[in-house]
């Protein structure tokens, strides 16, 4: 059991220390590297299910008869491309958010969020 | 066989080791150097599982673009984090270890680690990716005729949202809500003769090599993706030790707001032209019907052209939007 599954488990374990920074990190370019690290060790899990005992890189050769499967290093090959993408959006956001509130901080920009929520609320009833 | 497993065991151990490192340190920009080594050993990792194609996209991509992104950022951020307040941790620490708990109970289900008879291996879809791609194009790296031909319409759903996120970053940061400051020179790498010449001889062989990655995706790893991350590369190394003006002189703004959309039209343009030719959408064998084998290798060869082009144009878009952005500062 262990022998022929630790790799998953593995995999598991690099996955929950990205969830871990990503919910309790209130930083929010920490919470993207977080994210990074958890979609890394997904692509790590889908790789390793395309893998075959004494297997080569699926490009055909003579004289080789095992391949590993090439469909998961499809799918994952333009899942990194676009995962670079989505990532630099997150990025821009950061920029942003950070340009409008001075802060990186989770908890600091939902403050400033309230509070000024309160301030606006007062002003409006004393109009 | 026991010499892969601890190999493959300790490369776990370092990934590890880094995760954890990143998780405590406040600093940032050490924590960003160790997420480029994180992505250097996964790399490795997937050499290991056979997967060559990943490793050289993970290798392009997270060692050198998704670095100097998050690296640019953090010029134009806060670079120190706050302290982690101990009433968030106990939350995150309960729900990883439940979710973690429930991933590897689940696992007891999955086929071992290696095994040749998975449902993977076992679906009749193995066959014809494996073995009969051979007579219908020819093409030796099977991962390059499945992502272009087999499943090219995943890959240009894929493509589409590479598009997208370029199209975002420009309207998130580019030139229409940039701010008039004036621009100061404060970072000059120029002015490093060793830097200035080394890159500057190195350019040429990376566009080549980007080239190489292109055309060669047939025969080897390397295909559309990866081709476009290093011909980005490149620009992205002239424009950090020359400066964004002097990049931009070379690929100025306007002609890369040109390309980055005519990757995805070549792609669409083609799916439709063989509709046109009586075949189903990205059918290349309509492209030559006297030797569909040819039509099948000249149509790969269109659609990496196409993903080069688009993936190359929006990574140094992205660049020069956020590079832009702290000249505007």
């Amino acid at each position: 059991m262990i022998g022929s599954h630790y790799v998953y488990w593995l995999t598991f374990a690099l996955m929950m220390i990205g969830l871990y920074v990503v919910i309790s990190h209130g930083n929010l370019i920490k919470k993207l590297i977080g994210l990074s690290l958890f979609q890394v060790a997904v692509f790590l899990f889908y790789i390793s299910l395309g893998k075959v005992d004494g297997g080569t890189a699926p490009i055909i050769t003579e004289g080789t008869q095992t391949y590993s499967h090439p469909l998961p290093h499809v799918l994952i090959l333009t899942a990194i491309v676009v995962g670079v993408a989505t990532l630099a959006v997150g990025l821009a956001l950061v920029v942003r958010l950070f340009e409008s509130y001075g802060s990186l901080e989770e908890d600091e920009i939902l403050q400033r969020d309230i509070s000024d929520r309160d301030t606006t609320d007062r002003d409006g009833v004393a109009s | 066989m026991t010499a892969f497993v601890l190999v493959n065991i300790s490369l776990f151990a370092i990934l590890g080791a880094t995760a954890l490192a990143i998780t405590r340190m406040r600093a940032l920009y050490e924590a960003t150097m160790l997420t480029a080594l994180f992505s250097l050993v996964t790399g490795s990792l997937f050499v290991l599982l056979d997967a060559v194609d990943v490793a050289f996209t993970e290798a392009a991509v997270g060692v050198g673009i998704s670095t100097v992104l998050l690296l640019g950022v953090l010029s134009l951020t806060r670079s120190r984090e706050a302290v982690t307040p101990r009433r968030r941790r106990l939350p995150a620490a309960l729900v990883v270890l439940f979710t973690g708990g429930t991933l590897g109970y689940a696992a007891q289900d999955l086929p071992p680690f290696g095994s040749a008879t998975t449902p993977v291996r076992d679906h009749p879809v193995t066959e014809t990716y494996l073995y009969q791609s051979q007579q219908d194009m020819g093409i030796p790296n099977t991962v390059t005729s499945v992502l272009a031909s087999y499943r090219g319409l995943d890959t240009l759903g894929e493509l589409v949202v590479v598009f997208t996120a370029g199209v975002t970053v420009l309207l998130l940061l580019g030139p229409l809500t940039r701010r008039n400051r004036p621009v100061k020179r404060d970072l000059v790498l120029a002015d490093y003769r060793v830097l200035r010449v080394v890159s500057g001889v190195l350019m040429p062989f990376i566009l080549l090599f980007a080239l190489y990655v292109l055309f060669h995706g047939d025969y080897g790893a390397g295909g559309g993706f990866q081709a476009g991350v290093i011909f980005a590369s490149g620009f992205v190394l002239y424009g950090l030790v020359f400066g964004l003006d002097r990049v931009q002189q070379v690929l100025p703004q306007r002609v890369l707001w040109v390309l980055i959309p005519l990757g995805l039209l070549l792609f669409m343009g083609l799916g439709v032209a063989t509709v046109l030719l009586g075949g189903s959408f990205l059918d290349y064998d309509t492209l030559r019907p006297d030797d569909p084998a040819a039509g099948q290798r000249l149509g790969i060869l269109l659609v990496e052209t196409a993903i080069g082009l688009t993936v190359a144009t929006v990574m140094t878009s992205v660049f020069f939007s956020f590079t832009g952005r702290g000249a505007s500062r």
